[in-house]
């Protein structure tokens, strides 16, 4: 069922990382991404492993969890291994076949590729599994919140983006039941060519359009009952704190970093 | 040998998640062929779990479901056989509707049956008279109709299936008493008419009174079957598992409160009627 979906899914909870300050965890996870490219030795990798097995351990999030996530990415995931491992040129032939030449670096270039994606997409998976959307949204916007002075709409934005999340779970089901209700008037969306299968969604997305546009006039209205007037002067019903957890949280993000930079540097 | 017979029936959503839920555990159910069976049962009790396992539209997590002595899902063949010999109407199934012309949505079915145009033809103007649907609109776009009347032709867009079981969750969910009264009416003329089989879920015990068989479901299992007067016989029970009884079996019970000996199992104005009135005669009753 599309229910199902793990990709960019919350997993409620309470532990240390759920209660953490969204704002940092999204300048945590994007430190993450940053320091993760300077990675280039055996011993950086094993490191940010170890502190992404350690978050993981501190979050609850199964790792079964995790790599149910990581299956849609399997062919990225081969494709980078492969390109790297046949197109990197260099001396030290490991193995060659006409014109197909393995060499140590494409070798070594090929794990730390693939490594690479795999612990960037994981990092930011236990972002979204730890931290709700909304929160996500929220921290957005407060950290975007300077750009406003530039005339950028950023309160708009997000809540652009907090609708569009909002309704997705929403959206989901009611493609569940319709594809249901379709299934059950004898549709038949697994067989055929492939203009009879588009021809096949047709009864599928027509009353999906209709649905969403009868949501939107829904929540326009409701919207407009509590005397939504646009984002000046609004105040938060949530307020976004910053605790001694969150300090604790950056020191260990900094240690991270200073780890990366000084197994970087000897070379480990 | 009974249309449909559920073996052990259990389904866990999001199985292997935090999600993870069972909806419905162990269950056994035998629908027999023709007769109205009414399923009631508090929201989130697995009825609508149920229903999506007598046409393979949900795979069980354990347990068969068999149709005329064979697993639905035994083929790919099997499975499309269960989608046409069990009719489903789902809640509000007017968001359903996507054709330019009523009579094109009510083809849907018959068309993905791969019927001949004649036979297409003659089921929609059958299926469209049983809902009261007047051949003048069939040219309509449905959207433009009003809204029981969308609902009428998501139900006749099923009827045109001719199915042996019509399940129907909720038929009269949003409906005025007025429109409710009449559609009921219609589909229990329809089953008459056709002597097949209907299985209706609803929470509204002046729906479920008036089917022959009762099946009460609670937290995923069927805790009560059988006719309405031994069900509503059992009102206590009822209560406490979050259901409603029909307006005259709570009159019956408030009675028997209050000391009157209105015997169990009286749930029409009629026999609620006659009981008052035969104590009344008897002298028993001190009103």
């Amino acid at each position: 069922m599309l229910k199902d979906i793990t990709l960019g899914q919350y997993f409620p909870g309470d532990t240390p990382v759920h209660n953490l300050d969204p704002r940092t965890k999204l300048l945590l996870t994007v430190a993450y991404i940053v320091a993760l490219f300077m990675v280039g030795s055996w011993g950086g990798y094993a490191l940010v492993f170890a502190a992404l097995a350690g978050v993981m351990a501190l979050s609850h999030i199964r790792p079964r969890a995790l790599l149910k996530g990581l299956k849609p990415l399997v062919f990225i995931i081969v494709f980078t291994a492969v390109l790297n491992l046949f197109f990197t040129s260099g001396e030290d032939v490991l193995f060659s076949w006409r014109f197909i030449k393995v060499t140590y670096t494409g070798l070594e270039r090929a794990i730390f590729m693939v490594l690479r994606v795999l612990l960037l997409v994981s990092g930011t998976f236990l972002l979204t599994y730890t931290t709700s959307p909304l929160a996500i949204t929220d921290a957005l916007e407060k950290l975007l919140s300077p750009l406003k002075k530039l005339h950028v709409p950023v309160y708009e934005l997000s809540l652009m983006m907090c609708i569009a999340l909002r309704f997705i779970p929403t959206l989901i089901e009611e493609t569940d039941r319709i594809i249901s209700a379709q299934k059950a008037r004898g549709a038949d969306l697994e067989t055929g060519t492939l203009p009879e299968r588009a021809k096949a969604l047709l009864p599928l997305l027509i009353p999906l359009f209709i649905s969403s546009f009868r949501r939107a006039d829904e929540l326009a209205l409701a919207m407009e009952c509590r005397c939504y007037n646009g984002g000046q002067g609004r105040t938060r019903m949530k307020q976004l704190h910053m605790s001694g957890r969150d300090a604790v949280a950056f020191a260990l993000g900094g240690l991270l970093v200073a780890g990366i930079l000084i197994l970087r540097k000897l070379g480990i | 040998m009974p249309l449909i017979e559920i073996r052990g029936l259990t389904h866990i959503y999001s199985q292997g998640t935090p999600f993870e839920k069972t909806a419905i555990e162990n269950l056994d159910l035998i629908l027999e062929q023709g007769g109205t069976v009414g399923l009631i049962g508090h929201t989130g009790s697995g009825k609508s779990t149920l229903i999506s396992h007598l046409n393979a539209l949900l795979k069980p997590t354990a347990g068969t479901v068999l149709l005329d002595g064979e697993d639905v899902f035994a083929t790919k063949a099997s499975i499309r056989a269960a989608r046409f010999r069990v009719g489903v109407v789902f809640q509000y199934p007017e968001y359903q509707l996507f054709e330019e012309t009523v009579f094109a949505d009510i083809a849907y079915g018959p068309k993905n049956l791969k019927l001949p145009q004649e036979e297409i033809d003659r089921r929609v103007r059958q299926a469209a008279a049983f809902v009261g649907m007047d051949e003048s609109v069939f040219a309509q776009s449905p959207l433009e109709l009003s809204g029981g009347q969308k609902r009428r032709v998501a139900i006749a867009g099923v009827l045109a299936m001719e199915p042996e079981l019509l399940v129907l969750d909720e038929p009269t969910a949003g409906l005025d008493p007025a429109g409710r009264e009449d559609l009921l009416e219609k589909l229990f003329a329809w089953q008459k008419a056709r002597g097949t089989a209907i299985l209706l879920v609803t929470h509204d015990m002046s729906i479920a009174n008036r089917c022959g068989r009762l099946v009460v479901m609670s937290e995923g299992k069927i805790v009560m079957d059988g006719t309405p007067a031994e069900i509503f016989a059992r009102d206590g029970e009822l209560v406490s598992i979050g259901l409603d009884l029909p307006g005259p079996a709570r009159i019956a019970r408030l009675l028997r409160e209050q000391g009157v000996a209105v015997p169990a199992g009286v749930y029409t104005a009629d026999r609620l009627y006659e009981a008052v009135l035969s104590l009344w005669r008897g002298g028993g009753a001190p009103c």
